[in-house]
């Protein structure tokens, strides 16, 4: 039972940075049919600038906050000066300019950081809390708590303010939402800009963890995707779920199977998955116009 | 002379043309010994890529795990000589025949999948085949990976980048003049109703299903081809070989290339195998103007490179 618990822990955690990068993909598809493979250097740019100017003897709450505002910054000239350019390309070129972004971003990352691995300390110590004979760090609780709080945030922004609800519109019905006024390309800008946000966030919460350096990007946008296309591409909901899941399975497969095998098992359960329900989870039904 | 030209380039076999004269040209150019040997490495990637874009380019049908294929067959010219006894001119073969059986088995549950399912699905196969040659060290060598033999034909050792070089044109002129041929057969436009819309292509009576299957196989057999031509030239293989970021290449390959057009899977893999090496000089930004060049690529000519400069050329006026 505690080591039924210890795999339970850590595979919410992963799964909740996870599930903080498939919202991120969400939310620019819903609103762009943009798969952006450049997700995941949202979540290096969040740790990696948050420890330089820590680093730098900025306080953390001011260096993470100017974290945010460097992926937002960053997330708002990717859609200005690589998305918003090839607007009307297919999704496959569209996918090949996120590819070269994430490539780009790294490159920076690697120019102006270093390629080190680097840590934050823990936000509320490295103690860890016995909860039924297993141990869970507090930071791990700040990541899983972070990521509700996001998420809960983000539910009332879609749903209360007014720019939320022209993401969700944009989403629904793309011509629809414009035919009603709706400035559907500064959704999707929006959109970028509170991926990034997202992105960032997570990063910052999960860098005391699990260290960070110029090139994480590229295995958590994989998985950010695996997630997001398991729980149903478009759906916050299933982004979430396929997340968790995904932490969950790497975790418990790691635990009770086997530690190299872990990615395979996820992925063999994304497979049975997609082979039951080719939509995802929580996927709608498409209905193709011939 | 323009209209030469433009009937040549209208021509179905300019293609195969151009990839011929190209390699029989390019050793009376060529400097020195690397200049063959980057150019070895863009016949076997195009030759992955040429597969690769018969799948996504004809048959509209994405896949993020060709490295998956790639890999079996720089595995099989690896592993069956050193612990199989099966000779790597035995092995090569068996190694694409393998591939092309997987890409069987798998293809169909997997091709039932659409778009951007379809791409999780063959990603997720992918990092499966390429974790057993990093967990299976007894066999493969474990991340480190193993040294290749030689391939020995009837005594005769090919070894060097000109001989190499001469064995990986020659297939790709082969590779490609296959795939004209197939585009230009009725298969080859089922696959084209089949990109178009499959619920159109359905009604016409297309066995949609047993297509794709075909496309899918296919490519995997190009792919594992080109895996174990590398590994033979390498004398090396490793996991990376089969890695997650060469299915990305492949496919930025094809799609920079143009999808759709068989040179443009020889200019994709050339773009993509070049640039790194001219972008060394850059040392540390060398990502950063990789990434950008894409990008800028993507923009401006956004059906890929081939057909790109093809539809700026017939625009302007004779």
């Amino acid at each position: 039972m505690p080591e039924f618990l210890q795999f339970m822990f850590s595979g919410l955690t992963v799964g909740a940075i996870y599930a903080l990068v498939a919202v991120g993909f969400t939310l620019i598809y819903s609103s762009s049919d943009v798969i952006n493979f450049a997700q995941g250097e949202f979540v290096m740019i969040g740790g990696m600038v948050t420890y330089v100017l820590a680093a730098a003897g900025v306080s953390l709450p001011i260096a993470a906050l100017l974290a945010i505002v460097v992926a937002v910054a960053v997330g708002l000239l990717l859609h200005r000066l690589a998305i918003e350019p090839a607007r009307d390309a297919s999704a496959v070129t569209l996918i090949i300019i996120t590819i070269g972004a994430s490539i780009l971003l790294r490159g920076v990352a690697g120019v102006a950081f270093d390629k080190n691995f680097h840590s934050l300390p823990p936000f509320l110590g490295a103690e860890p809390w016995h909860v039924g004979g297993a141990a869970i760090l507090p930071q791990s609780v700040i990541v899983l708590a972070g990521a509700g709080i996001i998420v809960l945030l983000l539910w009332l922004f879609m749903n209360r303010a007014l720019y939320g609800k022209a993401m969700l519109a944009t989403a629904a019905n793309r011509v629809a939402a414009r035919l009603v006024g709706i400035d559907t390309s500064r959704v999707v800008m929006l959109s970028f800009a509170v991926s990034a946000a997202i992105g960032a966030v997570g990063g910052i919460l999960v860098t005391p963890i699990v260290l960070t350096s110029y090139d994480v990007g590229t295995l958590l946008a994989l998985k950010g995707f695996a997630a997001a296309m398991l729980g149903g591409i478009g759906n916050p909901v299933g982004a979430i779920a396929g997340g968790l899941l995904v932490g969950l399975l790497e975790a418990f497969g790691a635990g009770y199977l086997s530690s190299s095998y872990k990615d395979a098992i996820a992925f063999l359960v994304i497979l049975a998955v997609l082979f039951a329900m080719p939509q995802g989870l929580f996927g709608r039904n498409t209905i193709e116009r011939v | 002379m323009r209209g030469t030209i433009a009937r040549l380039a209208r021509n179905r076999y300019a293609a195969f043309m151009a990839i011929a004269a190209a390699v029989l040209l390019l050793p009376l150019v060529a400097p020195s010994l690397f200049y063959l040997r980057i150019a070895t490495l863009v016949f076997i990637f195009a030759l992955a890529v040429l597969g690769l874009n018969l799948l996504m380019g004809f048959a509209g049908q994405v896949s993020l795990g060709h490295a998956g294929f790639f890999g079996i067959g720089a595995y099989a010219v690896a592993v069956g000589p050193a612990h199989l006894g099966v000779p790597a001119w035995a092995a090569l073969p068996l190694g694409a025949a393998l591939a092309g059986l997987l890409a069987f088995v798998v293809g169909r549950p997997i091709l039932r999948l659409k778009g951007h399912y379809l791409a999780v699905a063959t990603l997720g196969m992918g990092l499966l085949i390429g974790m057993v040659f990093t967990n299976e060290a007894r066999w493969t060598g474990g991340p480190d990976g193993m040294p290749v033999a030689r391939l020995v034909l009837l005594g005769w050792t090919a070894r060097g980048t000109q001989t190499w070089y001469w064995i990986s044109g020659a297939t790709l002129a082969l590779g490609a003049l296959i795939a004209i041929n197939l585009i230009d057969s009725p298969t080859g436009r089922a696959f084209r109703a089949i990109h178009d819309s499959e619920i159109a292509a359905t009604v016409l009576g297309v066995d949609v299903a047993r297509y794709k299957l075909i496309a899918f196989v296919l490519s995997a057999v190009y792919a594992a081809v080109a895996g174990a031509y590398l590994a033979l030239f390498d004398g090396l293989v490793t996991p990376a070989t089969a890695g997650f970021l060469r299915s990305i290449e492949f496919v930025a390959m094809a799609v920079m290339g143009g999808l759709g057009s068989i040179l443009g899977s020889v200019v994709g893999a050339a773009l993509l195998t070049v640039l790194p090496q001219l972008l060394t000089v850059f040392h540390d930004y060398e990502q950063i103007a990789l990434g950008t060049i894409m990008i800028v690529f993507m923009i401006f000519l956004r059906a890929g490179i081939v057909p790109g400069l093809a539809a700026l050329i017939e625009r302007k006026p004779p």
